[in-house]
């Protein structure tokens, strides 16, 4: 979230779209609630199912799986044909003035620069026009036919209210009013805020989706504004903790780009990511990159990181190839993976294309799988009839389960949707013999690391110089571990303006991360969580709920990543002057002297107005980017695509393309486009989602959530009912190019058929809950059914639009 | 523990005036159905506190589960799907004892102290001096007390007597995510829900208004609906609630009719009464009664 | 007119009869009186802690048995809101309310146990035994596939025949330690159900 939870009231209209905001995150959708009922705020969801949030919306209306795009684009268009966007804010924060490459092009559905071939987009022509000292040129009367809002503008103008009816089977009506309630927050005084979740991540679109958002909030001036922002409602409780500390094979903790084959070197690799400011003036905070990296290293290996090794540089392994999830389970279905570790993880529910994820199980050598629950994971090798028809004399994987224990029989800190990190402390102990999850990845890595002293074996030296300086080896504390993500001086801190001042002295723990130093001085595990546990103690462990301004920003609560600043972006909550834009939700100001006020300003905080220091701090050009130029590897602007299973079988905006009708530049792996479904065999959309009794695969094993939802269903409308004859708490069999499965089945009229394209498309929804394990009724794990498939980007799989058929069982 | 001290103001099957010198404060629970998503928080809150676990059903062909209320499920949603004027309404609304201040179920009950009312407007059930008979059933306007299947007492939703006892909420109100639930003074649920219904006419629902049904003398449990001409579609909620008529015609003219007629009906009674405990008085009464009645 | 069949008004004096009416004439036993059940939280321990559901990660307060004094086995025994949390402010959604039946789910694991090559069923191991196989399965592994330079022979130090899929539900300490000793080991096959 770029804003948090409670700032939610602070909105004058909510958008609930790609996500279920009250099913899937209850108590923070009382938000939602609570503006409404004290601010007259309204509620708007668009969503393919009339869902437990549209129950308590003042406006609803249907739209097709997978047809967000065309939707979020017909609303740009209509802002920018109706004139309704925030001029001064779009002008000055974002870069609708900046000058695009004259050859950037958009013909037939494909950016330039595309390679079929490959699949894959060579970004050369999207990027802006430089001057002589490499700043990007800009046309502030906007009307340069290269500046990005005229590309901007042409490109959606194509995004009209019938085409986006057409496309999205939302009744033209129901999409007008929806356009005339976003377009009222354009007004300087008026914030819209938008919460989503997967309902938008897990398309082959998917990033696409949400960057279509973000430039609506962008054109409305509703970004850095206290009721505003673009906000993922995510998943776990931590899993925003653990996007941070960046499990991922591409990243390090704290989003810092991992090493590849091509970063030769130290000096190479720095550079690549050390970016160079494209305006004058801004603050391009990227440019700390070596200091966050060297810190890094420093936590990492200790002592042995030192100047002279590139701080260990050459110890960190570089990346060669994908290895997300998907790319992981391809390998392993490929057999090139031996062993597989699961920590709290059950890919085999949560991994699409369930077929495929238990033929690749069982290629492996060994399974270990860490968990407090009998998750189906590991138990794939076991037959539990109908829905795990497994024969475990033909799968010779080794198997272990080990006990951990779960949230209320450790401490240590969660980070939740708002960034806020909170600590949290023991209540009793694990049942049996379980035990913390740093014990057992101590308890393994010091085994390891015994064996390397002992024998020997490949490369021991970082495994041998990993710094380790837990008190018990074995046992690593959660306070140990806490302080050295924040962060500590290895040597004395000066105050770069004063060398005579000492910031932190060495040893101790850091403030921030404007105390990070690139020579070894000192030690952060991760730049961002800097200052968490500071020389004041652990800040996350605060419980002051305190809000005097009413704004409710209860900023000594917990602490909030970066520096405690709970609005991101909130320099641009105030216009030009360093006014704010609406004074009675002011988030800071500037006071003549600094910026100051409701909030850790985003912003250097004696960067005088005048200075025009522009709020997107960590753009190396200052401003927000309506035109992305990087980072976007299926266009610089969002275009609407087809799912990959798409019951139209074209793409309505580009009808003779066939290298446009899905995501061009999604990744396709061999086998896995014979393994989709076409639209004459399996012609309903299929779409996988939560309800609010359960929480993913977790909740069947606890009986009182088991009591309130206890059996699997699947939902259909009631034409679709009556023209295959099925009753309402029957059974029926759906039926993907995969799989399928057989369950109750709920009709209702919360499910609509629309009229697509000329035809009518009918929705079959799948709850996703049930499993072989647990205290609910034994169900079919619902990825029987779904596609190996994911975002261009994210690799995110897209659960969410596919092809099934339906009939009575 | 003497009555006084435990503040009752009614005990079913009694006549012992009950002291009333002290006024408490009248508590309530309002459920405004408009600011409800139906998450089930107050089903699940309900039975872990008071150490319930219904059985693990099947899904029926809607979302409500379990089914109905039972001797442990003392809350249930009940969903329904309504059109109206085009618009697709889903309206649900939580289930269970609405904690009458003229309590039919205790003034049917004839056990004495198995319900009682306390001077704060909570209707308790007491199992310990339930007879079984069902007939809380019979008196409740709103068909919420069941039978347990495992002891054949008379269960329902106590307004979590026992919390509100040591100044907290109950467990529903007090977990509800959006604020559906609402606890405090009966008097600050009614300002409550008059802002919640000033609310809901400003978006349209002219007709919103408060269920608090006067013909059971008001209710310790409300509902801000948004169609309150309609109270029907929300799962039948009765539209002019009333004791059943022979849970009345019991406290006129059937009670003094009985008490005349004591020694002759009741003799046999007494005697199972004295051996064997008003459970099985219970059991042999009402037999004798439909082998009374099956004649006819 | 009031409609009460014969059969029900004779069923409702008969009721009065059996109950109340005996207690007019003096033959009630003892009486029972309604007691309000005991607060059962009155000297329990309460912990604040987060629920590991969603990302909104509300506050909770644990309440267990016992004061945490040497003899008593502290046992999680009801969850609640946290009033103070800013965010959830006491309330719960239905799994956060739910939380005390997961922390004691029948599916709980308990103990290590090992699924054997081609067997069907689970052998139960001490952690020592655990630990073991595991670590040594780990280092066979990356010491035969280890890489330490790529074809152009740029040093890449990676291991990548064993995957690691990390928990969203595990704490910031455990993800980051999980990242540090998994780096550590070159291993670059990682990934995280945060993706998903």
């Amino acid at each position: 979230m770029t804003n948090h939870w409670v700032d939610i009231k602070n909105a004058d209209l909510i958008l609930v779209m790609g996500g279920n905001a009250a099913e899937a995150h209850p108590c923070g959708f009382k938000w939602v609630m609570e503006a409404k009922a004290n601010r007259k705020a309204k509620l708007v969801v668009v969503d393919p199912r009339f869902t437990r949030s549209a129950a308590v919306a003042d406006f609803y209306t249907p739209i097709r799986p997978g047809a967000d795009i065309a939707f979020l684009g017909g609303v740009i268009n209509y802002l920018l044909a109706n004139d309704k966007i925030h001029h001064a804010y779009v002008k000055a924060f974002t870069n609708a003035a900046f000058l695009i490459n004259e050859n950037f092009s958009f013909a037939d559905g494909l950016f330039s620069g595309y390679d079929a071939a490959k699949r894959k987009y060579d970004p050369a022509t999207w990027q802006y026009q430089l001057d002589a000292q490499g700043f990007a040129k800009v046309d502030d009367t906007l009307q340069d036919p290269q500046c990005v809002f005229q590309v901007m503008k042409r490109h959606y103008a194509r995004y009209t209210p019938e085409v986006v009816s057409q496309v999205t089977g939302t009744p033209r009506a129901d999409f007008l009013k929806v356009c005339e309630l976003i377009a009222d927050t354009s007004a300087p005084d008026r914030v819209m805020t938008i919460c989503y979740a997967l309902g938008w991540t897990q398309h082959t679109v998917g990033s696409q989706n949400i960057r279509t958002m973000a430039m609506i909030q962008l054109l409305l001036g509703n970004m850095g504004r206290a009721g505003g922002g673009v906000n993922a409602l995510r998943g776990h409780a931590n899993v925003q903790g653990i996007t941070d500390q960046c499990l991922y094979s591409e990243v390090l903790p704290g989003y810092l780009g991992a090493p590849t084959d091509a970063d030769k070197t130290r000096d190479e690799y720095l550079a690549k990511r050390t970016p160079k400011p494209l305006r004058p003036n801004q603050m391009n905070y990227g440019q700390n990159f070596p200091k966050w990296f060297a810190s890094l290293m420093t936590a990492w290996y200790g002592s042995a990181a030192t100047a002279d090794n590139g701080f260990g540089y050459d110890w960190l392994p570089k990346k060669d190839a994908a290895y997300d999830v998907l790319a992981l389970f391809e390998r392993m279905h490929q057999g090139q993976l031996n062993g597989f570790v699961c920590q709290g993880f059950n890919p085999l529910a949560s991994a699409p294309h369930k077929a495929k994820i238990d033929v690749a199980l069982a290629k492996l050598k060994f399974l270990v799988v860490i968990d407090p629950l009998a998750t189906e994971t590991a138990e794939f090798w076991k037959s539990h009839g109908e829905f795990n028809p497994a024969d475990p004399a033909k799968i010779q994987t080794e198997v272990f389960r080990l006990p951990a224990t779960c949230f209320a029989e450790q401490d240590g800190s969660f980070t939740n949707s708002s960034r806020v990190i909170q600590w949290h402390w023991k209540g009793a102990d694990g049942p049996g013999d379980s035990l913390s999850d740093l014990d057992i990845i101590g308890a393994l890595f010091t085994r390891l690391r015994a064996l390397y002293a002992e024998e020997g074996g490949a490369f021991p030296e970082p495994v041998l110089g990993l710094s380790w300086p837990y008190r018990i080896a074995a046992q690593p504390s959660p306070e140990e571990v806490a302080m050295e993500i924040s962060g500590r001086a290895l040597a004395d801190v000066a105050d770069p303006k004063d060398p005579t001042k000492i910031l932190a002295k060495a040893g101790e723990q850091l403030a921030g991360f404007a105390q990070l130093r690139d020579d070894g001085a000192t030690a952060a595990g991760n730049w961002i969580y800097c200052g968490m546990w500071s020389q004041a103690g652990n800040l996350t462990a605060r419980r002051d709920p305190s809000d005097p301004t009413g704004l409710g920003q209860s900023l000594n609560w917990g602490f909030a990543w970066p520096a405690n600043r709970r609005i991101l972006y909130n320099r641009a909550s105030c216009d030009l002057s360093g006014k704010p834009w609406d004074a009675s939700r002011a988030v800071i100001k500037w006071d003549g002297a600094k910026w100051g006020g409701n909030d850790v300003p985003d912003m250097r905080p004696d960067a005088k107005p005048e200075e025009a220091v522009m709020p997107f701090i960590m753009n190396p050009e200052g401003v927000a980017r309506l035109f992305a130029f990087e980072r976007m590897l299926d266009g610089p602007m969002p275009e609407h695509y087809e799912p990959f299973e798409t019951p139209l079988g074209v793409n309505p905006l580009h009808p003779d393309n066939p290298q446009a009708v899905s995501n061009p530049a999604a990744r396709v792996y061999p086998g896995d486009l014979e393994a989709l479904g076409k639209a004459a065999e399996f012609p309903y959309v299929a779409t996988t989602y939560r309800l609010v009794e359960h929480f993913h695969f977790w909740t069947k094993h606890s009986l009182l959530n088991a009591i309130t939802q206890p059996q699997q269903f699947v939902e259909i409308g009631e034409e679709l009912a009556r023209e295959k004859g099925i009753v309402n708490g029957g059974r029926v069999r759906v039926r993907s190019k995969r799989g399928e499965m057989v369950a109750v089945v709920v009709v209702t009229k919360r499910i609509r058929n629309l009229s697509v394209n000329g035809r009518k498309v009918h929705t079959v929804g799948v709850p996703i809950h049930w499993g072989f394990r647990g205290a609910t009724r034994p169900g079919y794990m619902v990825n029987v059914l779904t596609p190996f498939i994911g975002d261009a980007n994210s690799q995110t799989p897209e659960f969410k639009a596919f092809l099934v058929n339906i009939e009575k069982a | 523990m003497a009555w006084q001290s435990l503040d009752i103001q009614r005990r079913s099957a009694t006549t012992t005036p009950m002291p009333h010198a002290r006024e408490a404060v009248e508590v309530a629970k309002l459920i405004d159905i408009s600011q409800c998503i139906g998450c089930k928080a107050c089903q699940v809150a309900c039975m872990e506190w008071n150490d319930l676990r219904a059985e693990v059903g099947t899904c029926t062909g809607v979302y409500d589960n379990p089914t109905d209320l039972s001797g442990k499920a003392w809350t249930v949603m009940r969903y329904a799907e309504i059109e109206n004027d085009g618009r697709l309404e889903w309206l649900i609304r939580k289930d269970g004892c609405m904690h009458c201040q003229d309590p039919g179920c205790l003034k049917a009950c004839p056990a004495p102290g198995a319900i009682v009312q306390y001077a704060n407007g909570i209707v308790d059930f007491h199992q310990e001096n339930c007879i079984g008979c069902g007939y809380c059933i019979t008196g409740c306007p709103f068909n919420i007390p069941r039978l347990s299947e495992q002891d054949h007492k008379a269960y329902k939703c106590s307004l979590c007597s026992d919390r509100v006892a040591v100044g907290q909420a109950p467990a529903c109100a007090k977990t509800c995510p959006t604020g559906a639930i609402h606890f405090g003074t009966k008097e600050a649920m009614k300002d409550h829900a008059d802002h919640r219904i000033a609310d809901l006419k400003s978006r349209g629902f002219q007709n919103a208004g408060l269920y608090d049904p006067p013909g059971v003398g008001g209710t310790h449990v409300m509902y801000v609906l948004q169609h309150a001409d309609h109270p029907q579609w929300y799962s039948n909620l009765p539209k002019d609630p009333a004791i059943s008529p022979w849970v009345q015609l019991w406290k006129g003219l059937a009670k003094p009719l009985a008490i005349g007629a004591m020694a002759a009906v009741s003799l046999a009674g007494l005697f199972h009464y004295i051996v064997k405990g008003p459970n099985a008085i219970s059991k042999e009464t009402e037999k004798e009664v439909e082998n009374e009645t099956r004649p006819e | 007119m009031i409609d009460v069949t014969r059969r029900q008004f004779l069923k409702i004096t008969a009721a009065g009869l059996g109950g109340s009416s005996l207690a007019l004439l003096g033959f009630s036993p003892e009486p029972a009186l309604a007691e309000i059940r005991n607060y059962k939280l009155a000297r329990t321990t309460e912990t604040r802690n987060t629920c590991p559901y969603c990302s909104v990660s509300c506050g909770v307060l644990l309440y267990s048995l016992g004061d945490r004094s040497k003899n008593t086995k502290a046992e999680i025994i009801h969850i609640e809101g946290d009033p103070d949390n800013p965010v959830n402010r006491g309330t719960l959604c239905p799994k956060g309310a739910g939380l005390l039946d997961m922390i004691h789910s029948a599916d709980r694991l308990k103990y290590p146990e090992v699924r054997e090559s081609g067997a069907n069923g689970w052998k139960r191991l001490t952690w020592d035994e655990a630990f073991d196989r595991i670590a040594q399965h780990l280092k066979a592994d990356r010491d035969a596939h280890f890489i330490k330079t790529n074809a152009e022979g740029v040093t890449v130090n990676r291991w990548n025949t064993t995957g690691f899929l990390a928990s969203s539900a595990a704490s910031n300490e455990v993800g980051y330690l999980t990242h540090k000793v998994l780096r550590g080991l070159g291993n670059i096959a990682l990934d995280t159900q945060a993706r998903i």
